[in-house]
């Protein structure tokens, strides 16, 4: 019969906080520089540009098919063989997870932008807008609308995929969590405990997310009928 | 009267398919011109190429005497910006409105005016009042497009084009996509412009406003002006086996008078 003691891993439980504020950190700027860089991605994807469209195609598919572990290890360890510059695991991490996502939130923009119907960018061509005013003020902010299910499921999983830090010995919660597993021998409490505390992390932000579509989806709907 | 646009020779082709073969066409100030045809005969195409929603394969069209583009080794060029403000003086309608559903009625009325125009705030509102007070629609300013009916959202569309001061506007089968009670009153605001002395240029079914409000009609067939002339001629007394049919097509259930 396992005997639950929970009491080591509360006396230190800021070791914990610590973790989770790091992985709230990293995540937090993997989505600051992430989201912009898929719009980007996304833009010259869908440009009519063939060579900028292909090159933003091979990084999405590229950054979307290897592990993102693997990636990791490579920015951490490989590049600064390459460019000469000293990689700490908190750059190595946002780096990585910045473009990582970034490749993700492309194809979420992509597919937002082509559902929207051609009508609307007619519609903005026959007042005089450019192909640059009627995207930033008419497609884009329909597109988004629409992208935030994907957004949100995308954003949790990249909060999930940071536990990967650890591994280069970066302290969010993963790393914490071992730490302290081995410091107090009570892995089954400590893991629960972490289990949970992601647990509670990402309900939150899902609960947030319902409320967010909920509150767009109440203007506007279709142009036709 | 001063002409405003004028067409030579125009051509489309998607693919190998020609569509456009050679129109001409001379619109004059104030005139509401009907352009009627069966589907694929390539009045909306033509319409779409005076505003350059389509750039043509061939031929020139000139606004106020400019050759809109420019020509080098024998093929026109056309630059983007160009264009786009040749499409603020040109305006369009389509058949499925295309009205900017995260916007409220004025704020599409105004849309064009603040970003392309570049009027300031207090102007583009003033004159999209206007211009929904022109539709009969001053009560709707701020609803979104979801809450109208077709008739009226089409009624809108019309004022976000007259609120960049067009100097013509086109209309690609304005009425076909609402029921038919709803059909009236968009007519009724296109006759209405058309006696404000709007240019206008309509591709339509309804014959009864070719008959009653324009003031030529075009016959397409097959890419180019079969017939064309005052309505009463061309719709009372069709010289071609073609139109005939066409019209015969149109009156097979036509109630008794």
């Amino acid at each position: 019969m396992v005997e639950w003691d929970f009491l080591a891993v509360f006396a230190d439980f800021d070791l914990l906080m610590t973790g989770l504020l790091n992985t709230l950190k990293v995540t937090g700027l993997a989505l600051l520089f992430g989201v912009p860089l898929g719009l980007a991605f996304a833009l010259m994807r869908l440009s009519t540009n063939r060579p900028l469209s292909m090159i933003a195609a091979f990084i999405i598919e590229f950054f979307r098919t290897t592990p993102p572990l693997v990636q990791l290890f490579w920015f951490f360890f490989a590049l600064p063989i390459l460019i000469d510059v000293r990689m700490t695991p908190f750059i190595a991490a946002v780096v990585t997870f910045s473009i990582q996502s970034s490749a993700f939130f492309a194809e979420i923009f992509r597919g937002g932008i082509q559902s929207i119907d051609k009508g609307q960018w007619e519609g903005a061509k026959a007042i005089g807008m450019s192909y640059s005013q009627s995207m930033k003020r008419i497609i884009l902010p329909q597109a988004v609308k629409r992208m935030i299910p994907a957004f949100m499921e995308r954003s949790i999983e990249l909060l999930k995929t940071t536990t990967l830090v650890s591994t280069v010995a970066y302290a969010d919660l993963m790393f914490q969590a071992n730490d302290l597993a081995q410091k107090t021998f009570r892995p089954l409490e400590v893991y629960t405990v972490v289990a949970v505390m992601y647990f509670v992390l990402i309900f939150v932000f899902s609960q947030l997310s319902i409320a967010v579509e909920r509150r767009l989806a109440r203007s506007g709907e279709s142009t036709v009928h | 009267m001063s002409e405003i646009v004028r067409i030579e020779n125009l051509h489309k082709s998607f693919d190998k398919l020609d569509v456009l073969k050679g129109i001409d066409l001379s619109v004059s100030a104030g005139e509401t011109i009907v352009l009627l045809g069966s589907s694929g005969s390539g009045k909306s195409t033509m319409l779409r190429c005076v505003n350059f929603m389509e750039v043509p394969s061939d031929g020139r069209i000139y606004l106020h005497g400019d050759l809109i583009g420019s020509e080098q080794n024998g093929r026109m060029n056309y630059r983007e910006s160009e264009l786009c403000t040749l499409r603020t003086r040109i305006g369009m309608v389509f058949q499925h409105f295309n009205l900017f559903p995260h916007m409220t009625v004025e704020q599409n009325v105004m849309e064009g005016q603040l970003t392309v125009l570049k009027r300031s705030q207090t102007e583009a509102r003033d004159k999209a009042r206007a211009q929904l007070e022109r539709v009969g629609l001053a009560d709707k300013a701020l609803e979104y497009p979801a809450r109208l009916s077709g008739g009226q959202k089409q009624r809108v569309a019309i004022a976000r084009a007259l609120a960049m001061d067009p100097d013509v506007m086109l209309f690609d089968e304005v009425t076909s996509a609402l029921d038919p009670e709803l059909v009236g009153e968009v007519l009724k605001t296109m006759r209405q412009l058309a006696e404000e002395g709007m240019t206008m240029l309509v591709v339509t079914h309804e014959l009864g406003f070719a008959y009653h409000v324009a003031n030529r009609v075009l016959f397409l067939s097959d890419g180019a002006i079969l017939e064309q002339g005052e309505p009463q001629q061309v719709l009372k007394a069709p010289k071609t086996k073609r139109m005939r049919e066409f019209l015969d097509g149109h009156s097979l259930f036509k109630l008794p008078d």
